[in-house]
């Protein structure tokens, strides 16, 4: 079996896989445990399995592990923990920006990217940087909300 | 291979919870024996002992002695922030603060069956049960302290878990020595068991002296989700578990002719399951499982047994009919209705829609032998036992069905299915299965939001009002018990089955709350629904306030009056009016008849509209008003601001019912604006984001909440009443702006162009 060598969450893993055609997604869930990312289409659709590599919002379930190797991924348990939150999860904890919370992971991971780059951005930059993540329960409104408190608060 | 620090979820953490909370049980129970009951207890199963009987006190909570409590309810949270407002009703009775209150939701082992989580009755049903278990048990517990410290107990106090004098005196302590309080612990020693029914009169705290009941407590969830710590039923694992995927066919009702297993002979360990015309895949990595349900080769006999959607209302106009129900008959319309001064009529139409949960649905199931546990997202765990028993074969008294939360399922989705799926791949290859859909499964598969049509005939008098009223609906028959949705996998398996049909309370709310002389609702119930129907989020009534709500502004526009003048006149309940004006006035209101005559700014078209509902015509009373801009080179729509003024009684948790009511406005503008289930003569063609596209974050309006809280009075239930009225309010709004009345949806950019026919402006009908 071919084997992968990357970084997930500042470590770094070797991982080896039957198929090089594997999703980066089902690695991570599967293989080492890290089930923040989830799955919601398979085809890049929805945005639930929205993880950084290289600090880029990328869709593991269409990222191959190929394209991953010698890459630096961050999962949502790589920000932070619910005793210590990353600002971006603290503001959606407190923003109560979540339903079901399928979506949240990945729009979390969505707005960590945005931010990075363009830590004030405007109202229409956060929704025309989201609209790739769905959100079937709407929570729409207290996710924007949380957005804007981090770029208060930062 | 390396694995990082993290710790995996091997050990789900609701299994640790379930093993805590029944062995304090089982310890309640015992509490006055020794530390060798104790040692008994711990070697006991985890469910021992706990009875679901909802008639007891001790199925819908345990009384531990350092004062906290676990709560069992076989209602669920499915994201609506439930978990945290049944804490708040059980700890408010209790005397406790909602840390000290844990809870186990939905476990058929051990939580009473309180019904399915639907129909808007977690907390009017599953909350209010558990409210008055909680009561009971803290007026027995004053009772054994007022024997104990001769004391009455009307002068007696529980305050996190002591007992203390209303007056905050002392009492006379064991040996004589004054004494502040005494702890639960001391009287839980005493007391052996707590062996008792719910006392369904017992007096409940008075709203004046709430002190957790109606404060925006943040849901105990959201750090876990927003941290990748939650343990969704998609991330449960058991060892040696294998994951399955099943080939649904190429048409619905298609027979499996024959599998070519060669091509998946190069997929590690994957292994093809097929029982009659089920088709499934399991394997022990997920990967492999995948690629091999995509690989395999099956031949299906072809079946065309569909109408289209593109024909639907034709055919559901002709369809044959099981029963005919009258709803409502108040006076004589068929005779009123030639007499009036002027006559109106319309048909409305609503498609068949996705519940479009965002993770396609899964479940893991472990069957062995007559016995099984299956862990679910289903929104009726205790029913999905009883289905899933008789349809396999099991000993329905060895059946668990245990709730873990899955992504929002607003409704009947495929979780149910998904189950059935797992306990058949379990049942026939041995080891436990996790089974999740994959995104054509779920948008192809999942029971659907039935197609509603409505024909609305009016009369009204010299004075514009409403003097008569006429509403035939044709809507899916319910066949079977409540909740009951013929499943996928024993239809294909050719297993046996109740042949249910639940689509919900549908016929809801197509009869206008308005005073009127003659009123008729008749409902033809269809012998046959196209796509197996389900309850979608506020079930029929969505479509059928559209209906009546847009009707009656059809009637304002052709009596030349203002919209909200046109209802205020012909209500008369003052919870009815209070919504409608506070929406109104919120958006900023001004009286004049539609449509616009200044719609056009800026090179687009501006309206307003209003809706307004009594959720089932008995619970919530919701009013929306909305603005919209309708961009008349694309027909594009932008709701710019929408607001819902919403009283239903009591509220437990206001930031709860604030993000409900946000989710109930974007959602249904979404199936609004969007959504239409598409088919063909065979299957279903829209199965994924871009063919079934919904609500993206660029749309989402500005949206005011006036929640209004009535603690004197019941409460009502909150997760769906503020969808009702959404989309009427969004006809109204686009009628306003362009004069042009839609009476189907979805109201696509397409169809609104087409209809604007280049000319904005126009009145034109649909």
């Amino acid at each position: 079996m071919a084997v992968y060598k990357f970084q997930v969450n500042n470590r770094a893993v070797t991982v080896e896989s039957w198929d090089p055609a594997q999703p980066l997604l089902y690695v991570l869930r599967n293989t080492l445990g890290l089930r923040g990312a989830k799955f919601g289409c398979g085809m890049a659709q929805c945005g639930a399995c929205t993880v950084l590599v290289d600090g880029e919002a990328t869709r593991s379930c269409v990222t191959t592990l190929k394209q991953v190797s010698g890459r630096a991924v961050v999962t949502l348990e790589g920000l932070g923990t619910p005793e210590r939150p990353d600002p971006v999860q603290a503001a959606f904890i407190t923003e109560q920006a979540a339903q079901c919370g399928y979506c949240t992971g990945g729009m979390i991971m969505a707005v960590k990217a945005l931010l990075d780059k363009t830590p004030r951005p405007t109202a229409d930059e956060i929704k025309e940087n989201l609209s790739g993540n769905l959100c079937r329960c709407g929570t729409h409104t207290r996710i924007l909300r949380a957005v804007q408190r981090v770029v208060r608060e930062a | 291979m390396s694995r990082p620090a993290t710790p995996v979820h091997s050990q789900p953490v609701s299994r640790r919870d379930l093993l805590k909370a029944a062995g304090l049980v089982v310890s309640f129970a015992f509490s006055a024996a020794t530390n060798e009951a104790q040692t008994t207890v711990a070697a006991v199963p985890s469910d021992a002992g706990k009875p679901v009987d909802p008639q007891l006190v001790d199925s819908f909570l345990a009384m531990h002695p350092d004062g906290s409590v676990t709560i069992y309810t076989g209602k669920v949270d499915i994201g609506t922030g439930f978990r945290m407002a049944v804490r708040q009703m059980a700890a408010e009775e209790l005397g406790l603060s909602t840390d000290r209150v844990a809870l186990v939701e939905g476990d058929t082992a051990l939580t009473p069956d309180q019904g399915s989580t639907g129909g808007s009755t977690g907390l009017t049903r599953g909350g209010v049960e558990v409210r008055r278990a909680a009561a009971t048990a803290r007026e027995v517990l004053l009772r054994i302290a007022s024997l104990r410290l001769q004391v009455p107990p009307d002068q007696l106090t529980l305050l996190d878990g002591r007992i203390g004098r209303s007056d905050g005196g002392d009492f006379n302590g064991n040996t004589g020595e004054p004494v502040r309080e005494l702890p639960v612990s001391a009287l839980l020693e005493e007391e052996r068991r707590l062996d008792m029914k719910v006392d369904l009169h017992v007096p409940l705290k008075g709203h004046a002296l709430y002190t957790v009941v109606g404060r925006p407590l943040p849901r105990p969830d959201v750090p876990g989700k927003c941290t990748g710590r939650h343990v969704f039923v998609q991330d449960f694992t058991l060892p040696g578990m294998l994951h399955g995927r099943v080939i649904r066919p190429p048409a619905i009702g298609a027979k499996l002719l024959s599998v070519d297993e060669s091509f998946i002979r190069s997929i590690p360990g994957a292994r093809v399951v097929r029982v009659g015309n089920f088709l499934g895949v399991v394997a022990k990595d997920e990967w492999a499982a995948v690629r091999a349900a995509r690989t395999l080769k099956a031949a299906w006999s072809e079946v065309h047994g569909l109408p289209g959607n593109q024909g639907l209302e034709k055919y559901v106009r002709s369809a044959a009919i099981q029963t005919d129900e009258t709803i409502v008959n108040r006076g004589d319309s068929a005779a009123a209705l030639p007499g009036a001064v002027k006559r109106l009529s319309a048909t409305y139409f609503w498609p068949c829609q996705s519940h479009g949960s965002l993770g396609p649905s899964c479940a893991v199931a472990d069957v062995r032998g007559d016995s099984a546990t299956i862990w679910s997202a289903s929104q009726g765990t205790h029913q999905l036992r009883v289905n899933l028993s008789a349809i396999f074969g099991l000993d329905v008294n060895k059946v668990r069905v245990i709730y873990l939360d899955g992504a929002g399922s607003y409704g009947g989705n495929g979780n149910d299915d998904a189950a059935a799926d797992a306990v058949l791949l379990s049942k026939t290859t041995g080891p436990p299965v996790r089974v999740q859909w994959m995104r054509q499964d779920e948008h192809g598969w999942d029971p659907k939001g039935p197609q509603q049509l409505i024909d609305l005939r009016a009369g009204v008098d010299r004075y514009g009002r409403i003097a008569a009223w006429e509403t035939e609906m044709w809507v899916p028959a319910v066949l079977g018990p409540i909740g009951t949705i013929p499943l996928l996998a024993p239809a294909e398996a050719g297993l046996a089955q109740t042949s249910g049909q639940w689509p919900g309370m549908i016929a809801q709310n197509g009869d206008p709350p308005y005073l009127m002389r003659h009123l008729k609702v008749v409902a033809h119930r269809l012998k046959e629904t196209p796509l197996r129907p389900s309850h979608i989020r506020a079930p029929g009534k969505i479509a059928n306030a559209f209906a009546v709500e847009c009707f009656t502004d059809e009637l304002a526009a052709a009596a030349g009056t203002d919209p909200v003048t046109y209802r205020e006149e012909a209500l008369s309940d003052y919870r009815a009016m209070d919504v409608l004006r506070r929406a109104a006035a919120i958006i900023g209101w001004k009286s004049r008849p539609s449509p616009n005559p200044a719609a056009r700014q800026e090179g687009l078209l501006i309206g307003r509209g209003i809706a307004y509902a009594r959720y089932k015509q008995a619970e919530n009373y919701v009013a929306t008003a909305m603005e919209v801009a309708v961009d008349p080179a694309t027909g594009k729509i932008s709701v710019r601001r929408a607001t819902c003024a919403h009283d239903c009684g009591l509220v437990i948790n206001p930031d709860s019912l604030q993000n409900q009511i946000e989710g109930s406005i974007i959602q249904t503008i979404s199936r609004t604006l969007h959504e239409e289930v598409k088919f063909d003569r065979s299957r279903v063609t829209s199965v994924d984001w871009s063919s079934y596209p919904i609500l993206r974050f660029p749309e989402v309006p500005i949206i005011t909440v006036a929640l209004i809280d009535r603690p004197e009075l019941p409460l009502l239930g909150a997760g769906e009443a503020s969808n009702t009225t959404v989309a009427a309010a969004l006809g109204n709004a686009v009628f306003d702006a362009t004069g042009v009345r839609f009476r189907s949806v979805p109201l696509t950019a397409e169809k609104v162009k087409a209809a604007l026919g280049g000319s904005p402006g126009q009145i034109k009908p649909e």
